[in-house]
């Protein structure tokens, strides 16, 4: 149990620098989700907290430590990977049990241990095979077993769902969220998928190009997103982006449609309005562009309109059971509420 | 006529032969035996393709009967007649005598040592060559200086190694690099390493591990780069020091491709003859048992005892060889 402190961590390979000065703070106990596109740094932030590659500059702390010259096992710190990583020619519970031999606990102890972290993941009847005769879920569990049997300070999964399918990871999610109310420790966790990191993070943290783009809960990036790059990322499908410029209080767009907006901006500005899918329907009462549908996509309890707009081609969620069809001609709504004000040249959120 | 010339109207006629009788037994079979036409056109058909990979495999099959099945069949009639009785049958006679001969005991014995000996040098080096050289930027350079050797004739060793174990009088420099050694070490005279009996097989045994050390290594090598980087890494994140690494994660993944390499020396070793023959041709106590073979069956010209120790080395090879394909098998699956 520890909180983690990260201070303007940079990595460089050869000349190449991935990471820009990055700085966060996780406190003890919590889930902290990393996502962004592939090639964002956030594996290579993980791998920098691990231990498994050294820091270029900036400072790494885990429990009020600085760790940045310990070795990965010197730092109380467990993690799990994306292949699971188990060792194919040890059973489970040796496997779960690798990272205890260097600990003094008694042997009676550490089998004692084993069978705890077992029972937890509900993997006592497996304790005997070799992982060739595990499923993929089962193997994943192995890899948490073995990072859970050390009692680390802080747990760090690299993308760990994304080898399962579907379902199965839907179910890994829920499992691996309510181990965390169980045992309580911190986790840093990296993932691609914004759902995964949307349902499980107490905190996201998104990150482009080696640069953090924000941090906040889940609620507060999808509802507050800090530029326009969150504000697409965190969603499905995309958020609209309509550009714009200020006129009297208002932003008028591309159609000729002006959108009073809630805050003081200078006329003469130019702006992207931000309008997620679900915030904008085919009825309601302010409208906010007119246009024609030039493809539907039925979801069943909704549909996914493609309208061809002046502002371009935005998505709008109708309702599924008397959509408009295809070639209709629409107004699309939207409550003000619901609307996000971007400066359209430094794309940060105007508040 | 040029050799050269001799050369290349072998090639064409033996690769012209194959086409042409891969060609012409084909047509054979299609147009005259069971032509696709007439009455039964669909049933000549079907036969032509149940005889059809016969014809394929007849050459492969012919060859090797001639060349290895005839011959084993030949060797094993030959262990039981006797050349001065007019090739008369003696039942097990020539076994009997072949037991009784010191010099057959000590061919054994030194093939065993050379079983124990050889193969795991071997392997064990080009381990460990394996394992430094991975991921370093002269890795491959390193790599290719001890693979070499394999490109070196067990005879050519030989010969660079006696080179080595070479010694002059006292009074000349030492071109041997040994004795150089052992001279400059405090060494009262040069020694003959080769007929210091027991350790000289042993000093031959070095020429093979040096040829096989870099057979070893680089099959090896290929097996290291396939263990999952992720294992490592997480024996790292899980405190394990580079040689619980080393001896309890990597070794135990790449354990099935050690064995093979392992059965794959030792069939090497078991047939050993050029070195041994080529070094000391089996006196001072270096006998090996293909030397001792081609110590009776051409030397004495006493084919029944040659071709008894044939026979032996042939059943002793049998059991690795069958162990050794299973085990490719399996790493191939």
């Amino acid at each position: 149990m520890a909180d983690l402190i990260i201070r303007d961590l940079v990595k460089t390979y050869d000349k190449t620098e991935v990471l820009h000065g990055i700085s966060l703070d996780v406190k003890d106990g919590e889930f902290v989700v990393f996502v962004g596109p592939s090639g964002c740094g956030k594996s290579t932030t993980l791998r920098l907290i691990a231990g498994l590659e050294d820091t270029t500059s900036g400072e790494i702390e885990i429990g009020g430590r600085v760790v940045n010259n310990l070795e990965p096992k010197d730092r109380d710190i467990a993690m799990v990977f994306q292949n699971y990583a188990i060792y194919p020619h040890m059973t489970v519970r040796k496997n779960i049990g690798f990272g205890l031999r260097s600990s003094n606990k008694s042997k009676a102890e550490k089998e004692k241990r084993i069978e705890e972290v077992a029972a937890l993941l509900d993997m006592t009847p497996l304790l005997n095979r070799k992982p060739s005769q595990l499923s993929g879920g089962q193997r994943q569990r192995v890899a948490i077993g073995r990072a859970m049997v050390r009692d680390p300070a802080v747990f760090l999964f690299d993308e760990p769902l994304s080898n399962l399918d579907a379902q199965l990871r839907t179910q890994m999610r829920l499992e691996i969220k309510k181990l965390h109310q169980r045992v309580g420790s911190t986790i840093v966790f990296v993932t691609h998928d914004q759902v995964e990191a949307m349902t499980m993070a107490d905190r996201i943290v998104i990150m482009k190009d080696g640069h953090i783009q924000q941090v906040g809960t889940p609620q507060e990036v999808y509802h507050k997103p800090a530029n326009t790059f969150v504000a697409r990322f965190i969603g499905a499908p995309s958020m609209n982006m309509l550009a714009g410029q200020v006129k009297d209080g208002a932003v008028v767009l591309a159609g000729g449609n002006a959108v009073p907006v809630p805050v003081a901006v200078p006329d003469g500005k130019k702006v992207l309005v931000g309008v997620r899918p679900e915030d904008l329907h085919p009825e309601g009462e302010t409208s906010l562009l007119e246009g024609t549908v030039s493809l539907a996509e039925p979801l069943g309890h909704e549909t996914l309109l493609y309208v061809e707009t002046p502002s371009g081609e935005v998505i709008s969620k109708a309702d599924g059971r008397t959509p408009p069809g295809v070639g209709a001609r629409v107004a699309l709504h939207a409550l003000k509420e619901n609307l996000h004000l971007f400066d359209a040249e430094t794309e940060q959120a105007i508040t | 006529m040029n050799p050269a010339i001799q050369g290349l109207i072998t090639i064409v006629l033996g690769v012209g032969g194959c086409i042409a009788y891969f060609y012409l037994s084909n047509q054979f079979l299609d147009k005259v035996l069971f032509p696709a036409r007439g009455a039964n056109a669909g049933r000549n058909i079907n036969r032509a393709n149940m005889i059809r990979p016969w014809l394929f495999l007849f050459p492969a099959l012919f060859a090797l009967g001639l060349y290895l099945a005839y011959p084993v069949v030949e060797t094993l009639r030959l262990s039981l007649t006797d050349r001065d009785q007019g090739g008369a049958f003696v039942g097990l006679a020539n076994y009997q005598q072949m037991f009784s001969e010191t010099k057959f005991w000590e061919a054994m014995r030194n093939n065993m040592l050379w079983l124990i000996v050889v193969p795991a040098l071997s392997t064990a080096f080009g381990l460990l060559a394996a394992q430094l050289t991975d991921r370093i930027r002269w890795g491959n350079l390193a790599k290719s200086l001890i693979f070499m050797p394999m490109a070196i004739s067990f005879v050519g060793a030989a010969v660079i190694f006696k080179l080595i174990y070479d010694a002059r009088p006292i009074d000349q420099e030492q071109i041997g690099i040994l004795n150089a050694i052992y001279l400059g070490l405090g060494g009262t005279e040069p020694q003959q390493w080769l007929t210091i009996p027991f350790w000289n097989n042993f000093f031959l045994m070095i020429v093979l591990i040096w040829i096989q050390t870099g057979f070893a290594m680089v099959i090896l090598s290929a097996a290291l780069r396939g263990i999952p980087e992720e294992t490592i890494e997480a024996a790292i994140v899980d405190g394990a020091n580079p040689f619980q690494i080393f001896f309890k994660i990597k070794v135990p993944q790449i354990m099935g491709t050690i064995v093979v390499v392992w059965t794959t020396i030792t069939l090497v070793v078991l047939k050993i003859f050029d070195i041994v023959f080529a070094m000391t041709n089996g006196q001072w106590e270096t006998q090996v048992l293909a030397n001792y073979m081609y110590d009776k069956l051409f030397r004495a010209s006493d084919w029944g005892v040659g071709s008894a120790s044939a026979i032996v080395i042939m059943l002793l090879v049998t059991p690795i060889l069958v162990w050794n394909v299973y085990n490719a098998r399996k790493e191939m699956r």
